[in-house]
């Protein structure tokens, strides 16, 4: 695969499980190495130049890891130990107080819940600053409150001129946040394109109906796609189309008892392009 | 240069925070050994002229201390890096793998010199002590904790699992450092174990430590710590070439 990700887009990096997207951020992140091909962060190849790539890059893994020896504070000054920084404790409070972890700064990362444990690994890649952030499945079991909360942070970064690289099962997430987003399959894009333009590529909206009778008029403006005694899906073009069909129905003197009108998303491109839901 | 500081220390803390059980724990062990073979082998032939039994024992027992805790330190922090999963937090980070090795090693050496200074201080006190030689005592535990760690960092790099590398620790480190001449004078031996032992690179470490108290041992020092030295120079050799290529920790 060819993959580019300009400077200061958020992007999403999609695909049903084994698509190979934490195996293309190993590669990057120099913790696999590839069997062919090059990859480069801000320039920087992640093999003959790994010093400068992985300086450039803060990874937030996938796996709940943490180091049960330390507390809070101290994990996130080795960690910036790591990319040659001392005195970094400015920065780390200002992290952890995006974060919500002033609090936990002395607890021991064995005593912190899952979300908390999260938040640190969040605050571990965002130690040395770097221009490019990586995060895979970040809100993997996360609540609610930490998820909002992290998106907040993770906007704001972004508007600051970082670079995010997104993976997510949440397909919603990658909608609200992402300006482009590849869908991987088996180790190949199946799409990349701009969330908008990937969105448009299946146009139509879903319309749901439930009639006081079981029938449809005769040629009805909307394409049947499923039907359940009086319940209906059904497909419309555009938004215009809801109007023709309504009034179709009362010319037929159907009586609508329930309606919903669902706009195309990402969900749907992604069965379609992969083939299977996520 | 702050990367692999920031490593070494992260490895000093890791230990000294648990130190009950990696520094008292050994330090006491060894202790144990020393009341119960001094008293269980007292009144023996000496092993050499004017030195006492217990007395023999306490370099052995210190060097021992120092080797298995060196090996263990390195060993056992990589192996449960790696299984925790926690070592990303280093293979993210801009450290060279050069770095990685004398960080690891270093921490070892700190680790098995602490335990060892432990146990000489424990002990030194019950038995006639004298220092004839003190720079060959501090070379042989210098390079042979230095030769444990990097064997450890070696362990820890190859095994996948606890239980290999507790293998590895029960069935070569125990059997090689139990049979290196700690509690005796390897000329004490049949001919064919004497001959065995001499390929026993725990015998050069052991023996040469304590030609620094003694000023007498069964092997000539100055050729003991070339072959400990070429130990030390051949097993970071191969644990280098091994970390330099990623194996079984970048995949």
């Amino acid at each position: 695969m060819s993959l580019e990700v300009e400077e200061g887009e958020f992007f999403g990096l999609l695909g049903p499980n084994g698509a190979g997207k934490t195996t293309l951020i190993n590669v990057v992140a120099g913790l696999a190495r590839a069997d062919a091909g090059a990859a480069r962060v801000m320039g920087a190849d992640v093999v003959a130049d790994y010093r400068r790539a992985r300086r450039m890059l803060g990874v937030v893994p996938q796996e709940l890891v943490f180091d049960p020896f330390f507390t809070v504070r101290e994990t996130l000054r080795l960690q910036s130990g790591y990319y040659g920084i001392r005195g970094n404790d400015a920065w780390i409070d200002e992290v952890m107080e995006h974060l919500d972890l002033t609090e936990k700064a002395q607890a021991n990362m064995r005593s912190l819940s899952g979300g908390m444990k999260r938040r640190v690994l969040v605050a571990q890649a965002l130690v040395h600053k770097p221009p490019v952030i990586i995060l895979d499945e970040p809100t993997a079991g996360v609540d609610v409150e930490l998820r909002q909360g992290l998106w907040q942070f993770v906007r704001r970064l972004n508007r600051d001129g970082h670079t995010i690289v997104l993976t997510t099962h949440y397909l919603e997430e990658a909608e609200e946040h992402c300006n482009r987003i590849a869908m991987l399959k088996s180790g190949r894009i199946a799409a990349l394109d701009s969330t908008r333009n990937l969105l448009g590529r299946f146009p139509g909206l879903e319309l749901r109906l439930r009639l006081d009778r079981g029938e449809l008029p005769e040629a009805f403006p909307a394409r049947l796609v499923s039907r359940d005694g009086a319940r209906f899906v059904l497909k419309l073009d555009d938004y215009r189309g809801l109007e023709d069909a309504l009034a179709r129905l009362r010319e037929a003197g159907l009586k609508v008892l329930e309606i919903e009108l669902q706009p195309p998303d990402l969900e749907e491109v992604f069965v379609r392009l992969t083939g299977r839901g996520a | 240069m702050t990367g692999f500081r920031t490593l070494f220390e992260k490895e000093l803390l890791r230990f000294w925070k648990v130190s009950v059980q990696t520094i008292a724990a050994p330090v006491l062990v060894a202790v144990l050994y020393l009341v119960v073979f001094a008293q269980a082998l007292a009144g023996r032939a000496q092993a050499y002229p004017g030195v006492d039994y217990s007395a023999f024992l306490v370099p052995g027992l210190v060097m021992m201390s120092v080797l298995q805790n060196a090996f263990a330190n390195s060993s056992s922090s990589l192996v449960q890096s790696k299984i925790t999963g926690n070592i990303v937090f280093i293979l993210l980070p801009p450290i060279s793998y050069l770095q990685f090795f004398c960080a690891y090693v270093l921490a070892a050496m700190v680790r098995g010199l602490v335990v060892g200074a432990g146990v000489l201080g424990a002990t030194v006190g019950f038995v006639e002590l004298r220092l004839e030689a003190p720079l060959w005592a501090l070379a042989f535990a210098l390079v042979g904790a230095a030769l444990l760690g990097a064997l450890g960092v070696l362990a820890g790099i190859v095994s996948e699992k606890i239980d290999q590398m507790a293998a590895f620790q029960n069935f070569v480190i125990m059997p090689l450092s139990f049979l290196s001449g700690v509690f005796y004078s390897i000329h004490s031996l049949p001919a064919l174990w004497l001959r065995l032992s001499h390929a026993n690179p725990f015998f050069y470490m052991i023996d040469g430590f304590r030609y620094g108290f003694f000023g007498v041992s069964d092997f000539s020092p100055a050729a003991s710590l070339a072959v400990v030295g070429a130990s030390l120079i051949a097993v970071s050799l191969v644990t280098l070439l091994l970390l330099k290529s990623g194996y079984k920790l970048r995949h």
